[in-house]
């Protein structure tokens, strides 16, 4: 056994770590800003603005660019989409806006929207102003449960709104996936944190970090006590392989990878392992792969059991971890997990394909990849229990997550639900549109 | 290869393009480098009397669109402001060392006759080939009684021509400013007054932006602003339309006309002479780029020439004129209707929403879903469709949208028109 195997911390220098984990998409200046605005066409009904799930007005926000009314810019792209400063960093905008550009005809080169929404959201947080200003107050108080980007997105639009507003968060740090779950280079600088402190700046919104549903607060006392309730709870476990040795040390979910990566304070610590397999084929799989070898893991293997088309991290995604020197290793699964001295050694796997009926089959065609450590990234689970727990009557579940008509109520009276937990895209930008139109809705409910 | 020599009375220069008299064109130093490039002439910054003016700094203002830089130019630069004897030394010494090209010298003195006299006869010793009468500086000049404020005047215009055809064997030329409200007075003036040929247009009235942080009009100089002479790209359409009317003016009889305003390409040049002019000056675009982008200009109008067919300037100079009318006689039953290529259609919809609002509401839009695809159509209504060909310049995409003629043929113009209150009767 060489020296250089195991999940180790230390594999790489510090300025090293540093350029790695530096800002994925590095911001526009103010020339390249305006170079890229000059090519919008300023369109009518833009695709862009109906491929937006918060529906932006993408055109008018540019134009605004254009004329140097930065602020204008800010406040449109934030009224429509409170995390328009986030969502300009993780969105897919390969598949949402700017997958719809028409300058994809011809020249098969979109507007840049992401980097132009940056752009305007930096601006207007490097100002320091909160642009909006709440309603006369409305007597009437919400409980939001989950600090996410469907909770915050909600409570900021109640608290606009004139209700009061108390979230519920299980962990530390407000945020959600935004703080703990996205990969460290399309943050940078405490920006999860930057845009909480910026919403909480609107005022009527109490956060409860450490309160978590079903230990410390009940669905039931909250439906009690407030006047209404939103639940962004997340999805709050992960789906495991089913395979023997899971337990072993080296084992361990790309969530926890990540969350771990994404708190630390010095990344020199953060143990990573020679060789690393990730299964999975979303976004977590592609950004546990990635940071694994900027954190200096030598080969990383991403496997999926399907196909490119099938993954749901978008072509954009696999290009990056291709680009970063991830192998992807499409159509096959991990069968058995190999251990030598007690620990993870080798990750045996079985070719896949699709059988006659279409339905995923193993070849028998087998193959080991040596591996000190397996992040696992097939998916997270809502955690039903803590929704259920003390009370007489619960919210309808279809298909593992909380159902919701299309104003996102719930099937429980004054209860609605939003982000990941609900049926959709698991995209922060959909969060964000699920807590305002609950939002909208919730408001609508309270003043009858 | 097409010869595109060219003459503008009696001027010769081995291709049209000069260089305006404006900053290039101020010392030896540049205007050996312009020769150098390539430029067929140059007519020098303008002279004046001794002791020379003072200029201001700054002295340019810019008109900037959507990225695109200097659009439109202005300056509030006077004259040359270097002494007289340095200038005429240095003419003399290009003149020797680039004999073929067109070497003509710009001149503003007060309107006496004595001061053109001398300064007439100490330019003809520099060996010079002809000289312009600076009748159009718009800005501080004018305010001494001098450029515009003789341009305006088409009696002085006609006057000082006069005295310079008398006073020198050169050929002079006429610089005429469009700061009038027709531009046929004073270019009539001129040929009354036996110039050899006009140039035009000199710079308009204008002031580019304003500071809004110190409420000054640009360009600024401590504080304050004045009107400069706007130039630029976006002065053509202003320029082409005055060289024309002089064009087809039967009291201009035919002068020569060295064209300005505007000229960035060979394109722009190609239009003057279709307009009328024998050659061309340019000058914001060189301040922009450099000489060099006469190299595209020489190429580019022989290339051109070539391809239609045409062997000299000759052959195509003026040929658009006949084409230009009074509106009058426009043919009302010419019609024409939009045609958008769906295959080229981008889908962003600029055309139905230029109709839509502003127009005839004659582009519909069919849109089914969300996402990239077909799922947007826009489709022109004939029926409402007046051929305006507004969709056709919105449109981003080039031959995306076209006119399609759908007339019988026909012709009836407004003289005949029976909505015509002073129409023509057909014969009786």
């Amino acid at each position: 056994m060489s020296d250089r195997d195991g999940v180790r911390p230390g594999r790489l220098e510090s300025e090293t770590l540093a350029a790695n984990f530096a800002d994925k998409h590095p911001p526009l200046d103010r020339q390249a800003a305006l170079v890229e605005s000059n090519r919008c066409y300023f369109c009518f009904d833009a695709p862009c603005v109906q491929a937006c799930p918060t529906g932006i007005d993408i055109p008018g926000f540019i134009r605004k660019i254009q004329t140097g009314n930065l602020k204008g810019s800010a406040v449109d792209i934030l009224s429509a989409n409170i995390m328009g400063g986030m969502c300009a960093r993780v969105c897919p905008v390969e598949e949402l806006c700017e997958e719809a550009c028409v300058r994809n005809y011809g020249e098969a080169k979109p507007v840049a929207i992401g980097a132009l929404q940056r752009y305007a959201t930096d601006h207007l947080f490097a100002e320091g102003v909160q642009p909006f200003s709440r309603a006369a107050a409305s007597g009437r108080t919400v409980a939001v449960v989950g600090a996410g980007p469907a909770g915050l997105s909600c409570a900021h639009r109640l608290a606009r709104l004139g209700h009061e507003v108390v979230v519920f968060e299980a962990k530390d740090k407000a945020g959600g996936l935004n703080e703990y779950g996205i990969a460290a280079y399309k943050a940078t600088d405490g920006f999860a944190q930057q845009e909480v402190a910026f919403i909480l700046s609107l005022g009527g919104i109490r956060i409860e970090t450490g309160r978590a549903l079903g230990r410390d607060v009940t669905l039931d006392g909250l439906r009690r006590d407030y006047d209404a309730v939103f639940l962004g709870v997340g999805l709050a476990t992960t789906a495991g392989l089913g395979l023997e040795g899971e337990d072993l040390p080296g084992v361990e979910d790309a969530v926890a990878f990540i969350e771990r990566l994404r708190q630390a304070g010095d990344r020199r610590d953060l143990p990573v392992g020679r060789r690393v397999v990730v299964v999975g084929g979303g976004n977590t799989a592609i950004d546990a792969a990635v940071q694994s070898r900027l954190l200096g893991a030598e080969t990383v293997t991403l496997l999926y059991r399907r196909g490119p088309e099938q993954m749901s991290a978008t072509r954009v995604e696999q290009d990056w971890a291709r680009t970063h020197g991830v192998t992807i290793r499409h159509w096959a699964v991990p069968t058995r997990l190999v251990a030598r001295d007690g620990r993870l050694a080798a990750v045996a796997c079985e070719a896949t394909r699709l059988d006659g009926a279409g339905q995923l089959a193993g070849t028998g065609e087998r193959f080991e990849l040596e591996a000190d450590q397996l992040l696992k990234a097939i998916g997270q689970k809502l955690l039903a229990d803590p929704l259920a727990d003390g009370s007489a009557e619960s919210a309808e579940i279809e298909r593992g997550k909380l159902k919701v008509d299309a104003e996102r109520a719930t099937s429980l009276k004054g209860v609605w639900a939003g982000g990941d937990c609900i049926a959709g895209q698991d995209l922060t930008v959909s969060a964000v549109e699920d807590g305002k139109v609950a939002a909208l809705a919730i408001d609508r409910y309270l003043r009858g | 290869m097409a010869d595109i020599r060219c003459e503008i009375g009696g001027i010769r220069s081995p291709n049209p393009f000069w260089l305006a008299s404006a900053p290039p064109t101020d010392k030896q130093y540049n205007v050996e480098r312009a020769f150098a490039a390539g430029w067929g002439g140059v007519v020098w910054k303008t002279l004046g009397e001794d002791p020379p003016v003072v200029n201001v700094s700054s002295r340019y203002g810019a008109l900037h669109l959507g990225g695109d830089r200097m659009i439109g130019f202005n300056n509030i630069e006077l004259i040359t402001d270097r002494p007289l004897e340095v200038n005429l030394r240095e003419i003399k010494q290009v003149k020797r060392n680039w004999p073929d090209r067109a070497l003509v010298v710009s001149l503003m003195v007060p309107c006496e006759e004595e001061s053109w006299r001398s300064i007439l006869k100490q330019v003809e010793e520099t060996g010079a080939d002809g000289v312009e009468l600076n009748f159009g500086c718009p800005h501080g000049m004018s305010e001494r009684g001098m450029g515009s404020a003789v341009g305006q005047v088409p009696d002085y215009v006609e006057m000082v021509a006069r005295w310079c055809k008398a006073h020198s064997r050169l050929p002079v030329l006429v610089k005429l400013t469009p700061n009038v409200t027709n531009i046929l007075g004073p270019a009539r003036a001129a040929v009354a007054g036996s110039a050899d040929g006009v140039s035009l247009i000199n710079t308009i009235n204008s002031i580019t932006a304003v500071d809004l942080d110190a409420m000054a009009p640009e360009p600024t100089v401590d504080g304050k602003g004045t009107h400069g002479g706007y130039c630029g790209p976006a002065v053509k359409p202003i320029a082409l339309h005055m060289v024309a009317e002089i064009a087809r003016d039967a009291d201009c009889r035919g002068v020569p006309i060295s064209g300005i305003g505007g000229i960035s390409t060979w394109r722009d040049a190609a239009e003057f002479l279709a307009l009328g002019a024998s050659g061309v000056q340019v000058c914001t675009a060189a301040m922009h780029y450099g000489f060099k982008i006469v190299g595209d200009m020489i190429d580019g109008l022989s290339n051109w020439m070539d391809a239609k067919g045409y062997a000299r300037l000759e052959d195509f100079r003026g040929k658009a004129v006949a084409n230009l009318t009074d509106w009058q006689h426009l043919n009302l039953n010419y019609a024409i209707k939009a045609r958008i290529d769906q295959a080229l259609c981008i889908r962003c919809g600029l055309c139905h929403i230029a109709c839509e609002d502003t127009s005839h509401q004659a582009i519909t839009y069919e849109h089914a879903g969300v996402g990239p695809g077909g799922a947007r159509r826009f489709e022109v209504v004939d029926a409402d469709c007046v051929g305006c060909n507004l969709c056709l310049h919105a449109c981003p995409v080039p031959d995306c949208i076209t006119m399609e003629r759908v007339d019988d043929g026909t012709h009836r113009d407004w003289t005949t028109h029976p909505n015509n209150p002073l129409r023509k009767q057909a014969a009786e």
